[in-house]
């Protein structure tokens, strides 16, 4: 067998070469040929443990192909390609490498056959893209950045911990399924939880997404949760409490996606609610619910990608994000809005990839007898569509001009940002078109059908619905503009109609998060004011002690050992 | 030539830097005595490695000084444990020698260095005569070599600073408090056996049993070496000692002369008392334990708040030392192998700190944290040296520091104290909060200095890589010390009755798929 360069290790290569080269378009090329070729690499992988090495003793596994993970590999080495030529612009060394480094440690930890390698470059992921938030240079990005590495850093130390206790119990370190019941797989599901955005683990995600550059973004949305949802699918496959866990996934964000001003954040939100569908789908665990789950990663890292790229064109040409500050710009960046359109359309619409991975999802729950959950996902799925497929391109691209008076009308986005685009759209189409190729490559061979007539019309109904509803109330002038600086939009439509219900719950949870953090923060403060007071460089565990009491202490040793070993029996 | 050479390879190890020690004073030329001492302490340093190749495989090398016989005579007993030591701190002394020359240029007047070249070259034979000995008095005699020789090192930083001289005084007293009790456990030990062969004592210990005697002998030999090596809150002596000392002395304390003082400790704990009496294990579990999990948060709490960037690293180390001590207590060959990895891994990644910031004193006059700002463009070779190190202390896998306390884990697990591999991890993530904040202000902060600083001087710039480079390199490719430590480990045991069933060892069998 020919010998193969794992693929994550060209980018680390990559990486490491790329700063000699001289900027401009020959470092560019450079940069979107290594996705390429790391692509090719992975399609000519034959299955089975390809690389091992050795470490403390262990032998590990660097490359443990099989479908799953070529699946994972090849739609992250795509996903970078077209990150990579959306940000051609872009001449930021810092941000190149690590975009780079970032890719390779995802792909590597996809590849990762045992859990100090997927350890390795799971916090190779996590240190890659801090930079892609910090290279923003704001100090609101900073902190953010700041907080997003920390949580990330916890989730490899989870693991690791997780990984120590598991291999002390059962002397594997493979990674492999798992039965949730020790501590050590316990932890191990919370690391990865934490980067799957499990809920009350996902404040990360939508404070940090929409802080970095509009490049950036597009990045971070690729890799960092579709991993983790990769690893759950790898070693918690079926386990039940994944379920439930995934349903509050799909509701949660969705109370803020409805209400928030920053379309990058509504974004965010309605990521992790996509993400929600892919964690029940695991916890289903049945060969063709994980086909959904591997078909639905792919497919919603196109058209998530896409929609982000639409709002990091919108950023980047008018220098904000928020729907108080745009509003028709259709006119102005028409191709941009017709992608954008595109990119909401490809979350369920048939011919879409979407519609394609959304009805395996579906029939896999159906068929797992559960339909509470399934009627979940619809209304999930309505809700999204909504949230991120008519309102967002339609407060960003139309109502009322917000640039009518503006001396200078803001250009559509440069041509590589439109190809970008251009190009994750037609994936998005073709794979909705070809459903059979897109299925012959997903991990099990599962004869199925999406395009059915129950699944067209159960999709078409509840999308037309929410289009004909948020079209019949934008007709009567009732959809309102979140206003600046607000959570909580005083869109009365919102309040009082549709999502009536959904809002009194995000009230009610606000205000209790509000109050129990407060009171969490005053006595955070105390305990920090009163390690201070004994820790601090006047404390008495810091100061500079004189003699006499250096030696009062030695007494209070010596007396209290002799009196210890002295109280033993002889 | 070479054999009859090597054949008193242990003698040699201690007599080369003790003879080189007063030529530095007898020639009186800075730059010669320097010379002198790179000479030295690099012959030092091929024995060590000599020796530690010779007992790798656990074999053990008896040398009779002056061809006395033990247990009259002084033997020199060489086996994997001090071997180890031995390797350590004679390569340390080795790169502290290259190292030192342009540092103390900046650091301590010239008519000075003479004295500082004899005072390094004296602590230098203390502390390899401390670890290569087999007689416990002989401990007793290097151990005062070494400290007061440290004394003076630590005094010659009042050029920069002159709390130096309160910082060494008070080392002074602490370290001849702990001395004292020391040579006080001797003699109840000589008046209970008489004899001072440590081997010799360990067969009429065993044949004697446990008596009231025995346990004032071990309680002061605890409490004394528990002193030199800054024992939790036995410390106190030593963040001041690390601060105020010239950064050169400071690189060299902190990576080797606490080694020794815990070598001290194993060696009397396991080989000498034997360890099967139920006073040591009520000793340790009792009093080490909680003391070293002490060590680990509140040093380090306090070494997030220190402005100093060599007192912030002073009280890191003692934090570093709980682990030490930690692995130790544990009992058990997992945690005595974690326990001397970690001596190994320390000394490395603390020097290369050190080191680190030595070179920062050099070029900006401070160690101050707030004074780095901006410095990771300025001096970029050191900055990244402190970062990788840093990494290391925190213990990110691929660095050194990630193998210790792998094993300190797996040690604690094997005692059922998850609790306590819980608190290991815990402690850790402290170190990232400290660590951070120098990271912080060396790369993220705007330039303090107005005037460009320069480069690290090369003769700096290369001992700190390879102490770098050697920390990581020992977290990829534990060969070396985890046999060395596991070799240490078994003949440590097997001096004693503490094998409660057969152990397994971390890191032995084959994992993976």
């Amino acid at each position: 067998m020919p010998d193969i360069f794992p693929p994550a290790l060209i980018f680390i290569a990559a990486a490491i070469v790329l700063p000699v080269l001289p900027k401009g378009n020959l470092r560019a090329l450079f940069l979107l040929a290594v996705p390429l070729v790391a692509a090719h690499e992975i399609w000519q992988l034959s299955e089975g443990v390809t690389h091992t090495y050795e470490l403390l003793g262990y032998s590990l596994t660097l490359m443990r192909v099989d479908q799953l993970s070529i699946v994972f590999g090849l739609i992250f080495s795509f996903a970078a390609f077209l990150a990579l030529l959306y940000a051609w612009h872009v001449k930021d060394t810092v941000q190149q490498v690590t975009t780079l480094l970032y890719a390779g440690s995802a792909i590597g930890a996809v590849f990762a056959g045992d859990f100090v390698t997927l350890f390795i470059f799971w916090e190779g992921t996590a240190v890659a893209s801090v930079f892609l938030i910090w290279a923003r240079g704001t100090e609101g990005a900073y902190y953010t950045g700041m907080r997003y590495l920390i949580i990330q850093i916890a989730s490899g130390v989870i693991l690791v911990a997780g990984m120590a206790l598991h291999y002390h119990e059962t002397g594997s370190l493979a990674f492999g399924a798992l039965t949730l019941g020790s501590l050590g797989t316990w932890a191990i599901l919370i690391a990865f939880g934490i980067k799957a955005a499990f809920p009350l683990l996902h404040t990360w995600l939508p404070d940090a997404y929409p802080a970095a550059t509009p490049t950036g973004t597009v990045v971070l949305s690729i890799f960092t949760t579709k991993l983790a949802i990769y690893s759950l699918a790898r070693s918690f496959a079926g386990t039940e409490i994944l379920i439930y866990i995934g349903t509050v996934m799909v509701f949660w964000p969705l109370i803020y996606a409805a209400a928030e001003n920053d379309l990058r954040r509504v974004l965010a939100y309605a990521l992790n609610n996509q993400l929600g569908f892919m964690v029940i789908a695991v916890g289903i665990g049945t060969p063709l619910a994980l086909n959904g789950v591997a078909a639905h990663a792919v497919a919603h890292i196109l058209y998530k990608s896409l929609l982000f790229m639409a709002m990091g064109a919108v950023l980047y040409r008018t220098g904000t994000a928020k729907a108080s500050g745009l509003g028709g710009l259709y006119r102005s960046m028409p191709i941009t809005a017709l992608l954008c359109i595109v990119g909401g359309l490809a979350m369920s619409t048939p011919l879409f990839a979407g519609f394609v991975s959304k009805s395996l999802i579906l029939s896999s729950v159906a068929k797992a007898y559960e339909p509470l959950i399934w009627a979940a996902l619809l209304f999930g799925s309505a809700g999204i569509f909504y949230v991120a497929g008519v309102r967002l391109p339609y407060l960003a691209f139309f109502g009322e001009d917000k640039f009518a008076g503006a001396p200078e009308r803001p250009k559509e986005a440069p041509w590589n940002m439109l190809l970008a685009m251009g190009l994750t759209a037609a994936s998005c189409f073709a794979l909705g078109l070809m459903p059979a190729t897109f299925m012959s490559f997903l991990p099990y061979d599962v004869a199925y059908d999406a395009y059915t007539p129950d699944h067209i019309l159960t999709q078409l109904q509840v999308l037309s619905f929410t289009a004909i509803a948020f079209f019949a109330l934008w007709r009567f002038g009732l959809i309102k503009r979140p206003a600046p600086g607000i959570l909580v939009d005083s869109d009365w439509l919102n309040r009082r109609l549709a999502l009536a219900i959904v809002k009194l719950g995000a009230y009610i949870s606000r205000n209790m998060w509000g109050l129990m953090s407060r009171t969490a923060t005053r006595r955070l403060d105390a305990f920090l004011a009163s390690i201070y007071r004994a820790h601090g460089p006047q404390g008495p565990l810091a100061r500079s002690w004189p003699a006499g009491s250096m030696v009062l202490w030695i007494a209070v040793l010596l007396g209290f050992t002799l009196i210890l070993s002295f109280s033993q029996s002889l | 030539m070479l054999s009859a050479i090597l054949a008193h390879a242990p003698a040699l190890q201690t007599v080369v830097p003790l003879i080189a020690a007063p030529l530095c004073v007898l020639f009186g030329r800075r730059h010669l005595a320097w010379a002198i001492t790179l000479a030295a302490s690099l012959i030092s340093a091929l024995f060590a490695a000599y020796l530690l190749a010779q007992t790798l495989d656990g074999s053990v090398i008896s040398y009779e000084l002056g061809g006395w016989a033990p247990p009259l005579g002084i033997e020199y007993r060489i086996d994997a444990v001090n071997a180890f030591v031995l390797f350590i701190v004679a390569s340390v002394g080795a790169l502290v020698a290259l190292y030192a020359r342009e540092s103390i240029e900046q650091e301590i007047d010239p008519a000075l260095h003479v004295y500082f070249y004899t005072a390094f070259l004296l602590c230098l034979t203390g502390l390899l005569g401390v670890t290569i000995t087999g007689d416990a008095f002989n401990v007793f005699v290097f151990l005062e070599i070494s400290s007061l020789s440290t004394y003076t090192l630590v005094a010659l930083g009042a050029g920069r600073d002159q709390r130096a001289l309160t910082a060494a005084y008070n080392y002074l007293i602490m370290g001849t408090i702990g001395a004292t009790f020391f040579v006080i456990g001797i003699g109840f030990l000589y008046m209970l056996t008489g004899t001072l062969n440590m081997a010799d004592l360990a067969e009429r210990i065993a044949a004697l049993g446990d008596n009231r005697t025995l346990r004032i002998a071990f309680v002061f030999i605890f409490v004394g070496i528990g002193l030199k090596l800054a024992m939790f809150p036995l410390h106190l002596w030593l963040p001041n000692a690390y601060s105020y000392a010239p950064s050169v002395v400071s690189v060299f304390l902190a990576a080797t002369a606490t080694k020794v003082a815990v070598y001290v400790m194993l060696r009397f704990l396991f080989t000498v008392f034997g360890f099967d009496y139920g006073f040591q294990a009520a000793t340790l579990q009792t009093i080490v334990v909680p003391l070293a999990v002490i060590a680990m948060f509140a040093s380090s709490i306090v070494a997030i708040f220190q402005s100093d960037l060599k007192r912030m690293l002073a009280y890191s180390s003692v934090a570093q030392i709980g682990y030490i001590l930690l692995g130790i207590s544990l009992l058990n060959k997992p945690g005595l192998t974690a326990g001397i990895i970690h001596l190994f891994n320390h000394a490395v990644i603390k020097g290369a700190l050190f080191m680190a910031v030595g070179a920062f004193v050099y070029r900006i006059g401070s160690s101050r944290i707030e004074d780095l700002r901006g410095i990771g463009k300025q001096m970029p070779w050191m900055a990244a040296a402190f970062v990788a190190a840093g990494l290391g202390l925190i213990g990110v896998p691929l660095t050194a520091g990630f193998i210790s306390k792998w094993y300190l884990i797996q040690a604690t697990l094997d005692e059922g104290a998850w609790w306590l591999a819980l608190l290991i991890v815990g402690s850790s993530l402290l170190a990232v909060i400290y660590v951070w904040r120098v990271v912080e202000a060396m790369y993220l902060a705007a330039p303090v200095q107005d005037a460009p600083v320069k480069k690290a001087p090369w003769s700096m710039i290369v001992p700190t890589w390879i102490m770098v480079l050697a920390s990581l390199y020992f977290g990829i490719n534990t060969e070396l010390t985890g046999k060395a430590a596991s070799t240490a480990a078994d003949l440590l045991i097997q001096a004693t009755q503490i094998e409660k069933a057969p152990e397994t060892v971390p890191g032995a069998p084959a994992a993976g798929e």
